[in-house]
């Protein structure tokens, strides 16, 4: 199970890369592997403005439903389409290609606020 | 919410297979072993073995049995005879479902029911309120195993098993068998749209069947199935589950069950509502629909119709065969027409549906 140094994560599985004021996010190698086959995804709105914590974003299995919550707030700048036709991608690649939306973060001190890899990896052990 | 959850007599050897076991009803059973997508495909396309021992089982026997059956239930008992199985609801005496199940004639005078697991309680009080004289009702629940061997690969399974010939076994029949494992009830039935059997037998041979037909379907690619990939292979078959697609209030008409009514005999229980809406037709009917926009229906989601409101999603789900999102749904029957379109409230959306036939998915070579 992968945990990148470079990322920070959430409690409720989301992964964050930033670059400048901007993150990337997206659900973690864990997360994907508990929800198992991944079968659609429900991206924000154009223009959506998240707020870190609330839902934005839904994942779905063949059983069941789970929100993806915004990591930092910030406006929505760019979303994946491919996992629109391709919603497996988060299984196969949910650090790469399986990402799911770009947020500019509305305060840069959110990023601190979010769990370090080491931190995170603690999280799903001791869950599990 | 602390109370235990019953465990399937394998439970162990199921997590020793890395089930991910999960909760269903008052049962804790394997959701999957791989992927729900994986065991969905093995079952259309190879073969499965499900472990369904929380399924109820009851006998019924005596001199009276025959006569009581055929009161109890809506089909025609003349239906049923040595070797032959039936699906019937159970329904109480405003026509509601109280079940469904599958009775199978032993002989004239036995006959063995399969029913719900989470039904077996209800079920046997409500049998058991209108035994008559002369006739004998036993819970045999907790003394009996039920696999179910599923896939187009498992004809030639069975028969390495058992060395019988199961060809010329109709389906809905059974074969009372018996093995080195003891008694064994096998039955061409099952809840997924594909060839199959059912396999039934005393719990201390639970264990030695289900290593043998994972063993002998090794080179067929049989693998096990979990719960996850029973309710997607049901669901595409336009299979009801209890509790969910029908239950105490909805009709046998209304849930589409007509066929498993023998509206002609004139003295059933529950035929009364029945009757009177197989003329007159029942207010609402369940359909199954599929999407047109994107967006899977779940459980408990609103059907619409311009800002009308038409009833709720019973079951729904991506179906793996198909590609699509599906569901069945109670709406009313002037809204039940074949092409109608719906909308379907998905979260904060609305998301047009189109009703179509049942069952969504047909397997291409029916069994003889």
């Amino acid at each position: 199970m992968q945990f990148p140094e470079e990322l920070r994560y959430t409690q409720t599985h989301e992964w964050a890369k930033r670059e400048g004021n901007r993150i990337r996010v997206g659900i973690t190698e864990y997360a994907q592997h508990e929800i198992s086959d991944v079968v659609f995804i429900e991206l924000p709105k154009s223009n959506a403005q998240g707020v870190k914590g609330k839902g934005i974003a839904v994942v779905e299995s063949v059983k069941a439903a789970f929100d993806i919550y915004a990591p930092v707030s910030g406006a929505v700048v760019k979303v994946n389409s491919a996992l629109e036709s391709n919603p497996a991608l988060v299984n196969e690649d949910p650090y790469g290609r399986g990402w799911f939306f770009e947020i500019e973060m509305k305060d840069t001190a959110e990023w601190d606020t979010l769990l370090q890899a080491e931190a995170y990896k603690n999280q799903c052990t001791t869950t599990h | 919410m602390t109370a235990t959850l019953k465990r399937l007599p394998l439970h162990e050897i199921h997590v020793q297979a890395r089930a991910h076991i999960g909760a269903f009803g008052d049962w804790e059973v394997p959701l999957y072993f791989t992927s729900i997508l994986e065991e969905h495909e093995a079952v259309r396309t190879r073969a499965g073995l499900f472990d369904i021992s929380h399924m109820g089982e009851f006998f019924i026997s005596g001199k009276s049995a025959r006569g009581f059956l055929d009161f109890l239930l809506p089909r025609k008992i003349d239906r049923l005879k040595d070797g032959k199985a039936l699906y019937e609801p159970l329904l109480n005496e405003q026509g509601g479902i109280v079940d469904d199940l599958i009775v199978y004639q032993l002989k004239p005078e036995k006959y063995l029911l399969i029913v719900n697991a989470a039904n077996i309680e209800k079920d046997f009080g409500w049998i058991h309120s209108h035994v008559p004289s002369g006739v004998e009702l036993e819970n045999v629940s907790e003394e009996k195993f039920l696999f179910a061997l599923q896939g187009p690969r498992t004809l030639s399974i069975a028969e390495a098993i058992f060395h019988c010939d199961f060809r010329s076994l109709g389906y809905y029949h059974f074969l009372n068998l018996k093995t080195q494992w003891g008694e064994l009830f096998v039955s061409r039935t099952g809840y997924t749209g594909e060839d199959g059997f059912e396999i039934m037998g005393e719990m201390s041979a639970a264990e030695g069947v289900w290593k043998t037909v994972i063993q002998a379907g090794q080179s067929s690619h049989l693998i096990p199935i979990g719960f996850g990939a029973r309710d997607t292979l049901r669901l595409e078959a336009g299979m009801l589950l209890y509790g969910q697609d029908m239950d105490d209030t909805t009709s046998a008409v209304e849930a589409g069950l007509e066929w498993a009514l023998d509206l002609e005999k004139p003295n059933f229980i529950g035929r009364e509502r029945n009757s009177q809406e197989k003329q007159k037709g029942a207010t609402r009917r369940l359909v199954g629909f599929e999407m047109l926009g994107r967006g899977i229906p779940r459980h408990g989601f609103p059907v619409e119709k311009g800002g009308r409101s038409l009833g709720v999603v019973t079951s729904g789900s991506f179906a793996p065969s198909l590609k699509k999102n599906i569901g069945l749904a109670y709406v009313p029957s002037a809204d039940s027409k074949i092409g109608n379109e719906v909308e379907i409230a998905i979260r904060s959306e609305k998301v047009k549906a189109q009703i179509v036939k049942l069952p969504f998915y047909k397997r291409s070579h029916a069994i003889s």
